[in-house]
């Protein structure tokens, strides 16, 4: 235990020693604050004209038209930084050998494994903490938000999150080139990302299956304000799967040398 | 302290070590020599407990290095061969690092640090970048980081490749100092350091032990005949005539001029007795002067070229 947290405490300290987190974060936090200024400027007008319909103004939902709205931007924009912070983890131990080195410290691979997944998990934590501020000042500035639907979007976020992350973890120990470990999060991501859609294609009893395989659908159920066993369990065992393999693939990485 | 046992690793088809077999014992340095692709870090990432062997056994201090594996890394000290080493991280923090996941007490950690930064000379250096090092310090980060736990065992994989010759006398240095309290492997292409700081040598080849033994004995063994250096000042010709006829010289040769301006020779004699004192008699008897006369020993590199090259022509 104590072992896997100086592998946790030596990867977070990484990140923000080099300024992949920094650029991460700084270009998702960017992006986001856009998106959410541009909504809330559009709630504004809608707003306005609501002032003149009061039948109107009372189906105005800022937490679900604003907040929302930006909690599911939260989920794609993820898919396109997270490669980011995992190609990292284990390409770059094997490009400069010191893979070599770690394996050879008194730890349990499952300590090295979990240690380095946890830190790129509590960079993204951190990171939708930061997101936070976002309704925050919605709230501040006198905006009145349902608080269930908010954390039920954070809460799928941090789960897609996990899984995410624990996928481009993967990928990342298939090569020691932090580009090629990129690029193949980003085709993973992509593909679970947007499975769901061939479901309209497919029809028949495909069309079902790959919806439940699509991350964007089980997280778009928590943007909705629903906390389902089933998509909880999803990501939940999406991500024990990823580490799992990943547990396999640098005992063979050991095997192989 | 290390048995090996029949050790065969093979990456895929290709056989990186066969039915290697050897033993260290306790406080002992054994150097491991070999080619380019010998087998020789194949071999110490195995007995270091990163790699698995395909078949065979091996242990450490009693350990297992495949069952018990996570024991035997307790108990050894690795340096791999390019110093892998985080660059992005001080020295102190990544021995800090080092100190945690090799399980040393909060309580010991910063004077267990002190010890192997003293020991290795980067005292100085526990604020510096390891990316921004030289090739020389990262080298004794390497070692400080495998001394770090006080392990019974080390493995060091070339530690003395691409540094100067003053720094190569230092952590020589350091090698031979830890000979007292820990069993050393080390792996080097450079012979003179095998005889300076090693107890026995293993020569291997194509994946197999073709000697063991100290470096002495080696020498003595693949030594075919004896050799003697001569510098005698007299007529060339019947210096060489009358050296040839001697019972027990195999060959002489004259090599050419000393700085002093007499012709040298150097004499092939049997193995069976040593000739000095009949040569040098000889020599005087006939009233030439005998400017200077000494044994020259094969060096532990014609030994291994000799050794390399025989197994060599054997497979053939």
């Amino acid at each position: 235990m104590r072992s896997l947290y100086a592998v946790f405490k030596r990867e977070v300290k990484a990140y923000f020693t080099q300024p992949i987190a920094y650029v991460m974060m700084g270009g998702l936090l960017l992006v986001v604050g856009f998106l959410y200024y541009l909504s809330f400027r559009w709630f504004l007008g809608v707003s306005f004209d609501a002032m003149r319909n009061p039948m109107f103004a009372r189906d105005l939902d800022m937490g679900a038209m604003v907040v929302g709205s930006t909690i599911g931007t939260l989920g794609v924009v993820s898919v396109f930084t997270l490669p980011l912070l995992t190609m990292r983890l284990w390409a770059e131990e094997k490009r400069s050998g010191t893979l070599e080195l770690l394996l050879t410290f008194p730890l349990r691979d499952s300590e090295v494994v979990l240690g380095k997944f946890l830190a790129s998990l509590a960079v993204y934590v951190v990171l939708l903490l930061l997101t936070g501020l976002y309704p925050l000042i919605a709230v501040l500035v006198g905006g009145r938000l349902d608080p269930g639907p908010i954390l039920s979007g954070y809460l799928g976020t941090l789960l897609l999150g996990a899984t995410l992350l624990a996928l481009g973890f993967l990928c990342s120990t298939w090569t020691a080139n932090q580009i090629v470990a990129c690029a193949l999060a980003w085709a993973g991501f992509l593909f679970f990302w947007l499975i769901g859609h061939a479901a309209d294609f497919a029809g028949g009893q495909l069309g079902p299956i790959l919806r439940h395989l699509s991350l964007s659908e089980h997280h778009e159920h928590f943007v909705k304000g629903v906390v389902e066993t089933q998509d909880i369990a999803y990501f939940i065992l999406f991500t024990l799967f990823c580490l799992f393999l990943t547990l396999r693939s640098i005992e063979s990485t050991r095997w192989r040398g | 302290m290390i048995e090996v046992d029949h050790l065969t690793k093979y990456y895929g088809p290709i056989m990186a070590i066969q039915e290697l077999s050897f033993r260290v014992d306790q406080g002992e340095i054994l150097g491991f020599l070999g080619p380019n692709g010998a087998g020789k870090t194949t071999t110490m990432r195995i007995l270091s407990g990163f790699m698995p062997a395909s078949s065979g056994r091996a242990s450490v201090a009693g350990y297992d290095v495949f069952a018990q594996a996570l024991e035997v890394r307790r108990r050894v000290g690795y340096l791999p061969e390019n110093v892998p080493l985080y660059q992005e991280m001080t020295v102190g923090g990544y021995l800090q690092f080092v100190a945690e996941v090799k399980g040393i007490p909060y309580a010991q950690r910063a004077r267990k640090i002190g010890a192997v930064t003293e020991a290795c000379g980067v005292r100085d250096m526990e604020r510096r970048l390891i990316g921004g090092l030289s090739k020389g310090y990262r080298q004794r980060v390497g070692l400080a980081q495998a001394l770090l736990n006080d392990p019974p065992v080390l493995i060091l994989d070339e530690p003395t490749v691409g540094l100067d010759p003053r720094q190569i006398i230092e952590i020589r240095q350091i090698i031979k100092d830890l000979r007292r309290e820990h069993t050393v492997i080390l792996s080097t292409h450079i012979l003179p350091e095998v005889s300076m700081t090693c107890d026995r040598v293993v020569i291997i080849s194509g994946g197999q032990v073709i000697a063991i033994d100290t470096p002495e004995n080696l020498i003595e063994r693949t030594q075919l005949h004896r050799r003697i250096y001569l510098e005698v000042d007299g007529p060339e010709d019947a210096v060489l005539a009358h050296l040839q006829g001697l019972k027990g010289v195999l060959q002489v040769e004259q090599n050419g001029v000393s700085p002093g301006g007499a012709p040298t020779y150097t004499l092939a004699t049997i193995k069976e007795r040593d000739m000095r004192a009949e040569v040098a008699q000889a020599v005087v008897q006939q009233g030439w002067q005998l400017l200077e006369l000494r044994p020259v020993r094969l060096s532990l590199e014609e030994v291994f070229i000799q050794l390399v090259t025989e197994e060599e022509a054997g497979h053939a």
